[in-house]
C-alpha cells in the first residue's frame, strides 16, 4: 500500500511539476548564471592542485541548485493547504507517510533533471570530468534533495502563518551556503572559517563530489559524504513522516 | 441506530496565550439516514468538531465512535467510512475535473479502471459530466461545491461531513444543494452531518438540529420542538429561537459604529 500511495502521490506532484515547464526551467537559472558570469573569473586561480576549476566549481554549484530549491519545497504545500488539498486528502485512506514521500521524490526527480541540464551546460563551458564522478555527483543531488525538502515539507506543514515560511528559510539557507564552500573550496580561507563549515552538514557533500569529479572515489572526504548524506537523509525523512503522521498538523 | 455518537468530545488547543478550549466536551448521537444540522455562531466549535470526527485533529479529551469505527483506535476505518468536505473544498484549480475525480478514486484504493469508471458515474450523478476535461479552477462556485461533494462522495460513505456547504453560493445553486442533500439521504440512506450559518438552511433541510456555543451543545431537537420551547411557539422563527438559545444572532451583523 505504501508503494502504491506513494507512486499515487509522486504521479500527481510530477504532473504537477509538467505542466509548469517555465517553473521547471527557471530552477536551473540562478547556478547557470553563476557557471556563465561567475565561472570564468575562476579558471586561472589554482583552486585544486589535481583539478580545473570547473571540477570545482560546478559540484558546489550542483548541492547550491538542491540547497536553494529543496529547501523552499514546502511553498507548495502551503498553497495546497489554502486550497484545502492537504485535508481532502489526509480524510481518504491514504498512507501518510506516502503523503510526504510522493513528494519528497518529485522533488528529487526534478533536481536531478536540472542538475543534467546544468552539467550539460558546464560541458559547453569547459567542464571535462569522468561520467562515473558525474553519476555519484547526481546521486548526491537526489539525496541532498530528499533530504532538504522533506524538512521543508514538514517545516510548511507545521507553521500556520505562510508569511513566516520564507524568511526562515531564507535565514537558514545563506548561512549555509556561504559556511559549506559551495562557490569556493573553504580549504583556501583561514583555520577558523574551515573549522567552523566542518560543522555544516553540506561540506561534506561538496568535497565528497569534488573528489567524484576528479575521479577519486576512495577516499575519506567520499566516505564521510556519502555517511553524511544519507545520515542527513534518515533524520530528515524521520522528521517529517513524524510531522505528516501527526493528525493536527 | 446511532451512527455517530461522542462522548465529551473535547479539543483544547495550546496557544501562546495559554490554553484555548476550542471545544469543552460535545456529547451527541445521529442516527442513521438522518440530516443533522449543527449550528453555532462563529468560534462555537463547529469546525473543530468536524475536524475531530473526520480524524483530522486528535481530540484532547472524549471519545467517539463513527459507523462503528472508535475515532482513536480505528481512525482507518473511520477514514473509509465516512466523507468529508471542507469549508474551502480541496481541488487544485490547475488540474481537470476528471484528473481530481480519478486520483480521488485510487487514494480510495481503487484500481486505474474502476476509478476512471467512478469518475464518471459521480459526474454524471452530479451534473458534471460536460465539464470533466475542465481546469477545477475554471468551474462556477456551485458547481466547485458538486466536485467538492462529488470528491467526498467517491467511496460511498455511510457518512457524509458539509461543513458550511452553501456559503457563497447564489440562491439558485444552494436550492440545487438542498435537493442534492435529500436525494442523497433518500437515494443511498447517507447520513448527513452539515454545519451551517444559515437557519433557513437549517430549517428546511435537517430533520435535528444540534446547536452548540462556547464549545457544548446547548439545545437539540427538530427544528419544531426547538421554536415551540424556546421560540414560544410553532411559529416563532429560527432566528428568534436561535437568538433565544445563545442569546446572539447565528450570522452576527458586523458591529454597529459607536458614536463618541
Amino acid at each position: 500500500m505504501l508503494l502504491h500511495d506513494t507512486a499515487l502521490v509522486y504521479g500527481r506532484y510530477l504532473r504537477q511539476s509538467l505542466r509548469s515547464r517555465f517553473a521547471l526551467l527557471f530552477g536551473v537559472l540562478m547556478p547557470l548564471l553563476y557557471l556563465l558570469f561567475f565561472g570564468p573569473l575562476l579558471t586561472g586561480l589554482p583552486l585544486g592542485e589535481r583539478s580545473s576549476s570547473w571540477q570545482v566549481l560546478v559540484p558546489g554549484l550542483l548541492l547550491q541548485l538542491g540547497l536553494f530549491g529543496a529547501s523552499f519545497a514546502g511553498f507548495t504545500i502551503i498553497m495546497e493547504k489554502g486550497q484545502g488539498v492537504v485535508e481532502r486528502m489526509r480524510v481518504t485512506p491514504v498512507s501518510r507517510l506516502a503523503l510526504l514521500l510522493g513528494r519528497v521524490l518529485r522533488e528529487a526527480t526534478v533536481f536531478v533533471f536540472q542538475a543534467v541540464l546544468l552539467v550539460l551546460a558546464a560541458v559547453a563551458m569547459g567542464l571535462r570530468a569522468p561520467l562515473a564522478g558525474v553519476l555519484i555527483g547526481f546521486g548526491f543531488v537526489a539525496l541532498l534533495t530528499v533530504s532538504l525538502s522533506a524538512l521543508s515539507y514538514a517545516l510548511a506543514m507545521k507553521l500556520s502563518t505562510p508569511q513566516g515560511f520564507g524568511p526562515t528559510v531564507n535565514a537558514l539557507t545563506m548561512p549555509s551556503m556561504l559556511l559549506s564552500g559551495l562557490m569556493l573550496p573553504m580549504s583556501l580561507g583561514p583555520a577558523w572559517l574551515d573549522f567552523l563549515s566542518h560543522l555544516m552538514p553540506f561540506r561534506y557533500l561538496v568535497d565528497a563530489v569534488r573528489d567524484a569529479y576528479v575521479g577519486s572515489y576512495a577516499t575519506a572526504d567520499m566516505l564521510y559524504g556519502v555517511l553524511v548524506a544519507l545520515g542527513l537523509a534518515a533524520l530528515a525523512v524521520t522528521v517529517g513522516t513524524r510531522v505528516f503522521r501527526s493528525a493536527g498538523a | 441506530m446511532a451512527i455517530i455518537s461522542t462522548a465529551g468530545l473535547a479539543r483544547t488547543f495550546r496557544t501562546k496565550h495559554g490554553p484555548v478550549q476550542a471545544v469543552r466536551g460535545i456529547d451527541l448521537t445521529v442516527r442513521e439516514g438522518e440530516i443533522l444540522g449543527f449550528l453555532g455562531p462563529n468560534g462555537a466549535g463547529k469546525t473543530t468538531t468536524l475536524r475531530m470526527l473526520t480524524t483530522l485533529l486528535e481530540p484532547t479529551g472524549g471519545a467517539a465512535t463513527v459507523a462503528g469505527h472508535d475515532l482513536a483506535a480505528d481512525p482507518a476505518g473511520v477514514r473509509r467510512a465516512c466523507g468529508y468536505v471542507a469549508q474551502s473544498g480541496g481541488v487544485d484549480p490547475q488540474i481537470s475535473v476528471r484528473e481530481e475525480l480519478v486520483t480521488q478514486g485510487r487514494l480510495y484504493r481503487l484500481t486505474r479502471a474502476r476509478a476512471a469508471e467512478r469518475a464518471e458515474e459521480l459526474a454524471r450523478e452530479l451534473g458534471l459530466a460536460e465539464l470533466l476535461d475542465r481546469k477545477c479552477g475554471a468551474l462556477s462556485g456551485g458547481q466547485r461545491r458538486r466536485l467538492d461533494i462529488a470528491m467526498a462522495l467517491t467511496h460511498r460513505p455511510k457518512v457524509l461531513f458539509l461543513d458550511e456547504p452553501t456559503t457563497g453560493l447564489d440562491p439558485g445553486s444552494r436550492a440545487d444543494l438542498w435537493d442534492l442533500v435529500r436525494r442523497l439521504r433518500d437515494e443511498h440512506g447517507t447520513t448527513v452531518f452539515l454545519t451551517t450559518h444559515y437557519l433557513d438552511e437549517a430549517d428546511a433541510l435537517s430533520d435535528r438540529l444540534v446547536i452548540v456555543d462556547g464549545g457544548v451543545v446547548v439545545a437539540e431537537g427538530t427544528p419544531s420542538a426547538l421554536k415551540l420551547r424556546y421560540g414560544g411557539s410553532l411559529d416563532a422563527s429560527l432566528q428568534d429561537t436561535f437568538l433565544a438559545i445563545t442569546g446572539r444572532s447565528a450570522t452576527p451583523a458586523d458591529a454597529a459604529p459607536v458614536a463618541v
